[in-house]
């Protein structure tokens, strides 16, 4: 049995690490991925308010004033001679302010409608009467506070997505692919089982999805600096239990279609609702009760779930047992039906 | 005698009521060489694949070796199908590897290299081989559980005379093993060389069983003459046995030569005149009234 397998097994993965193009494909993709997040989220810590400063001589050096101590503020030097397209720059939220700071008659221009403006306000106010030391106030503290970054929070979501499709697509499509041109047919006439098959496809696909999985990590790892603040056995078993159950749910899919242009509809069927409900790019935090529980029936929830609690809130292997359990159980039943559905025609 | 595998009362019923197979029951013995012979879409393939055991018969029951065929047989029994894609990617050796790898019974390698003439082409990748290459390729792959009984469904159906006749060289070796085949075609030269016993099938049903020679001899006298319509002359009526075709005249006899004495009395022209062995293809014609390659 395990020879059969076996011989199914490396089959099946020489067939994809000769397959040039479509390796380029799987390693290129995640790391596609990692680089465009980097460059998404690398203004992330780019200055929260920007004030022109009215200077005679056009460098910011001569003026003299306690506010341009202020941190992440960007402080653009308007020469005097740019007052007015200064002045529609505010209108148009351009700036935040605009700051005359004349020794004799300080002056400022704000826009009323804007939040960032009413916040510039507030600082030069501040910084006006009490110095520099606008940088201890209380809100900076709760600002810090929440400083957990948008890239931090989506990283386990999107390598859980990635997982997803890489999981459903990579075993949905081949094996529709073989029963399509015979090579299906031509293995049933052995004394190979579908359960044997199945098993090694399986296999095979858990080796691609975790080595993806591994790059996209480690890159993000490096190029981000994510942090990882929990046991990392723990993300490589939910790694593996998330793998194996969206792998099994591919197979479902697989187990009797004959054209991929169906297959591929369905595998959208199932990988958009995940997508949108799992919590991968927002919190279901909030949201409706239905939403909630509909959210709570998807593999995908409980793999974000669970990375997310290892990585952000540093869970060891023992917390995040309950969703490995729900990811494995999902894996079983998933992998029994499709074995039971199963046609090699 | 028990036969080695036995179709009894089989029948296939395609969704849309279509008798793709009609009620065929014949024997195999082991060893023997048994044709299953018809045009396209006669049901030669249908049948075969239930006697394979990858389709179900509607009605009607497989034997092996006298008991219902199951899917341990599968052991026993090597299979060329007529269009088998194999996995991308992998080269000659790695092919024959794989599927030894499924089978507890195995040929020995090098053996089975040799006789389908392999040794030049195990490093080449599996798509880019020529037809007859692929063909000796998936033979191998159907013998490399070392089988008793072999089913090849049309093995040469695409590939050019002279890699048709190397693989009957094959084939016949094949048999020299003892390993019992059942070859479907449409080529009746293949029938008539390899075969011991033919089976002939159209629209389901067998039409006629036996050696092919007997089963020739009994329908046909020993010789057909032919000559073109225009060469018999126009005053003279077509004697009953006479059969017109494609512009030619067919006059099955026994002995030729007082046949030929009387064409020339009668001042036919001899100039294009043939005197033919009648063979499978004219057998074909008279029980079905098509020919086989249609």
């Amino acid at each position: 049995m395990w020879t059969r397998i076996r011989a199914i097994l490396v089959a099946r993965n020489r067939e994809f690490y000769r397959d040039r193009a479509g390796l380029g494909w799987n390693l290129l993709m995640p790391m596609l991925m990692v680089l465009a997040f980097a460059f998404i989220f690398q203004d992330e810590q780019s200055d929260l308010l920007k004030i022109g400063v009215l200077t005679p001589g056009g460098t910011l050096s001569v003026v003299e004033s306690p506010v341009l101590d202020l941190e992440h503020v960007t402080f653009v030097p308007v020469p005097v001679a740019d007052l007015a397209a200064a002045i529609v720059k505010v209108e148009r939220h351009q700036l935040d302010l605009l700051l005359d700071p004349g020794a004799a008659a300080p002056r400022y221009w704000v826009n009323g409608d804007s939040a960032k403006g009413y916040l510039a306000e507030r600082l030069l106010l501040a910084a006006g009467s009490s110095g520099i030391e606008i940088g201890t106030e209380p809100e900076r503290q709760t600002l810090s506070g929440a400083a957990l970054r948008y890239v931090d929070w989506v990283l386990p979501g999107v390598l859980a997505m990635n997982i997803m499709f890489s999981s459903l697509w990579g075993v949905g499509w081949v094996i529709v692919r073989y029963r399509k041109n015979g090579v299906l047919r031509r293995l049933k006439a052995t004394p190979l089982s579908p359960w044997e098959f199945l098993t090694a496809q399986v296999l095979s696909r858990l080796l691609v999805v975790l080595g993806a999985s591994l790059i996209v990590y480690l890159g993000a790892a490096w190029l981000l600096d994510v942090p990882m603040r929990g046991s990392y056995l723990a993300l490589a078993l939910i790694y593996v239990a998330g793998s194996l159950c969206l792998i099994s749910l591919g197979l479902i899919i697989a187990a009797r279609l004959r054209t991929e242009e169906l297959a591929d509809g369905l595998l959208n069927l199932l990988s958009w609702p995940m997508l949108l409900l799992s919590g991968v790019w927002f919190s279901m935090e909030g949201t409706s009760a239905l939403a909630q529980w509909v959210s709570q029936a998807l593999p995908l929830t409980h793999l974000v779930a669970a990375a997310r609690a290892v990585m952000i809130d540093g869970a060891g292997v023992v917390e995040v047992l309950p969703e490995i359990g729900v990811l494995l159980a999902l894996a079983v039943a998933f992998l029994t039906l499709a074995t039971w559905m199963f046609r090699w025609e | 005698m028990t036969a080695l595998i036995e179709a009894r009362n089989l029948v296939r019923l395609y969704p849309g009521g279509v008798r793709a197979v009609d009620g065929l029951s014949f024997q195999v013995a082991p060893g023997e060489c048994f044709g299953l012979l018809g045009p396209n879409g006669a049901g030669k393939t249908t049948t075969l694949e239930m006697l394979e055991g990858i389709q179900t018969p509607t009605s009607g029951q497989v034997l092996f070796k006298g008991r219902p065929l199951g899917r341990d047989d599968r052991e026993s029994i090597g299979i060329q199908f007529q269009a088998t894609a194999l996995q991308d990617f992998q080269i000659v050796a790695e092919s024959l590897a794989m599927f030894a790898s499924l089978y507890r019974r195995r040929a020995d390698r090098d053996e089975l290299i040799r006789l389908c003439h392999l040794g030049d082409i195990l490093d080449r990748d599996t798509r880019k081989l020529s037809g007859g290459q692929r063909q000796r390729l998936l033979l191998a792959i159907a013998l490399v559980n070392d089988p008793e009984l072999v089913f090849l469904d049309e093995p040469t159906t695409g590939l050019d005379p002279q890699s048709r006749r190397n693989f009957w060289g094959l084939i016949e070796q094949v048999r020299r093993r003892g390993t019992t085949v059942l070859i479907t075609t449409h080529y009746m030269e293949e029938a008539e060389r390899l075969c011991d016993r033919i089976a002939i099938v159209d629209q389901g049903r067998i039409l006629v069983e036996g050696r092919p020679e007997a089963l020739i001899r009994a329908e046909f006298p020993a010789r057909l003459i032919r000559l073109p319509d225009s060469a018999w002359p126009a005053d003279v009526p077509l004697p009953p046995e006479a059969l017109v075709r494609n512009g030619e005249i067919e006059l099955p006899t026994d002995e030729v030569a007082p046949r030929l004495d009387e064409l020339e009395r009668i001042g036919a022209d001899l100039s294009a005149l043939r005197v033919a062995t009648p063979n499978l293809e004219d057998l074909f014609l008279k029980l079905t009234g098509h020919t086989l390659r249609t």
